[in-house]
């Protein structure tokens, strides 16, 4: 990547990405990549005066990693479109769907990790297209 | 005090796409919005399973259909810059005359779509009227109206001649002198103001805190622009973005507005400076990126981001887009509560959602 780049353990993230907001760091997004049938390379994206800087942090298929939305709280979809598309659990989501933000409970785990490894159970909310807290509204 | 549940969307008159909002009201007012997406969700990213890259162009090209050519242009060149080629100078030029008509005919279906959810019919027939003609110069000049397909890997593969971009000029101009004369009747009709101004603020503080991107961001203070970065040729238009400060609804549409004027001057001035020579490289073999980029460049809506990764096969690892609107939702969740009920489509139409890019 043209931009610095840096590695870094899931136990030291979120006072990584606490320092990186104290400096002035909005958060663009997150991507999820998969490295082969166990690992996924979650990458975190800062933009500070149009200037682009990433965390990388690799996390092992079928554990969950912590979430950032206690410090950006804009994560909370884009964790929750992890969750559904590579089954990656957050802990500590401030909003979380349950993995049924796009999916239906028949919708197959993990649908974006094509190379196998540990999958994630079906989404435990009644239809896709649901808002947290089941509230009933939110059924197609 | 009781609340009630209301169900905003996902079939709703001013949401052209599906989207839902579960507003919780209490006496008419806003005290809760929680948002569900995923009623059109295509999975377009993993199409680059099977889809080599120069397929792939068609594929993001249709992410959305309002800002195809940007998605196009911003994958483009994600990939040319794996591979260390460069579009030639009178491409890159080209490539941001046309992302600057998207821009306009995006930002004139949002003002038509804004004025028809004020009810000011008259005006959104106008707006629209307008478009036509921008659509009309990107048929001229692309060969189609909307999805332009003008862009690939190493260029564009259309050249207007000197003609067609004479009578492009003469157009914008006559364009910018109607668009001039709508000014007072979209930021100062006293109907538009009362509708718009005060609702759904969003501090200059909170959109920098939500990640909000674009017009929706600079309304509130913000002044970034992707295109600030000078990608393509923008570093030769001496580009300045619009920005307001108020963070409201008429913030955002004056910004609107006063984009759309900007652009149609950056086409203006694109075609001033259009160098002669090739539009596009010849490459000797199919491409094969290798490594990993993210490239971002300025959609209507806001910021466009794509994380591109290749094996140096002939097909992509991963593409990742994340688009405006996806980023300007947790503003939107925020704009809403304290706003009345009647209020809620006038604030969540302000950022111009666009649901075919956020469900890609």
């Amino acid at each position: 990547m043209r931009e610095e780049t840096r590695t870094v353990p899931v136990q030291g993230l979120l006072a990584e990405v606490a320092r990186l907001k104290a400096e002035g760091w909005r958060l663009v997004t997150l991507t999820a990549s998969e490295l082969d049938a166990e690992r996924l390379d979650l990458l975190y994206h800062f933009d500070r005066e149009l200037r682009l800087q990433h965390l990388r942090v690799a996390v092992a298929k079928g554990e969950a990693a912590p979430s950032i939305s206690p410090v950006f709280f804009s994560a909370a979809l884009v964790e929750n479109e992890i969750q559904d598309l590579f089954g990656v659990r957050f802990a500590g989501l401030l909003v979380d769907f349950g993995g049924g933000l796009y999916r239906e409970p028949e919708s197959p785990a993990a649908p974006f990790c094509r190379r196998g490894g540990p999958r994630p159970e079906a989404p435990p909310t009644e239809g896709g297209g649901q808002t947290p807290g089941g509230e009933g509204c939110a059924t197609r | 005090m009781r609340h009630t549940v209301i169900p905003f969307g996902p079939q709703h008159p001013v949401l052209p796409e599906p989207i839902h909002v579960q507003l919780t009201i209490r006496e008419e007012r806003v005290v809760e919005a929680l948002p569900a997406l995923g009623f059109v969700h295509r999975g377009l990213e993993r199409l680059v399973e099977a889809r080599d890259v120069p397929q792939m162009i068609q594929v993001v090209e249709r992410v959305c259909g309002i800002c195809s050519m940007i998605h196009a242009h911003c994958f483009c060149m994600g990939v040319e810059a794996l591979l260390g080629i460069e579009a030639p100078p009178r491409a890159q030029v080209l490539r941001v005359l046309w992302s600057e008509l998207h821009r306009v005919q995006s930002h004139l279906l949002w003002l038509g779509l804004f004025a028809d959810c004020l009810g000011f019919e008259s005006l959104f027939m106008q707006f629209w009227r307008i478009r036509e003609r921008i659509l009309d110069l990107g048929e001229a000049t692309t060969g189609n109206r909307v999805i332009v397909s003008v862009n690939v890997i190493g260029g564009v593969r259309r050249d207007p001649d000197a003609a067609q971009l004479g009578w492009v000029a003469a157009e914008i101009d006559r364009i910018e002198e109607e668009l001039r004369r709508l000014e007072p009747a979209v930021l100062d009709d006293p109907t538009v103001r009362r509708r718009t101004v005060g609702k759904g603020r969003l501090s200059r503080a909170q959109a920098w805190e939500l990640g909000a991107v674009g017009p929706t961001a600079r309304a509130s203070g913000i002044a970034e622009d992707i295109r600030q970065t000078n990608y393509a040729a923008y570093g030769r238009l001496y580009f300045e973005p619009v920005v307001e400060t108020d963070g409201d609804s008429h913030a955002r549409l004056r910004v609107r507005f006063r984009e759309t004027l900007a652009s149609l001057d950056l086409v203006r001035r694109a075609i001033r400076i259009l160098p002669a020579g090739e539009v596009r490289l010849k490459l000797r073999e199919p491409p094969a990126p290798r490594g990993e980029i993210v490239v971002r460049v300025e959609q209507p809506r806001g910021e466009l981001l794509y994380y591109l990764k290749g094996s140096g096969e002939k097909r992509l690892d991963r593409v990742r887009i994340r688009t405006p609107t996806f980023a300007n939702l947790p503003a939107l969740l925020a704009m809403l509560p304290g706003a009345s009920l009647s209020d809620v489509p006038v604030v969540t139409l302000s950022i111009d959602p666009c649901i075919s890019c956020t469900e890609r």
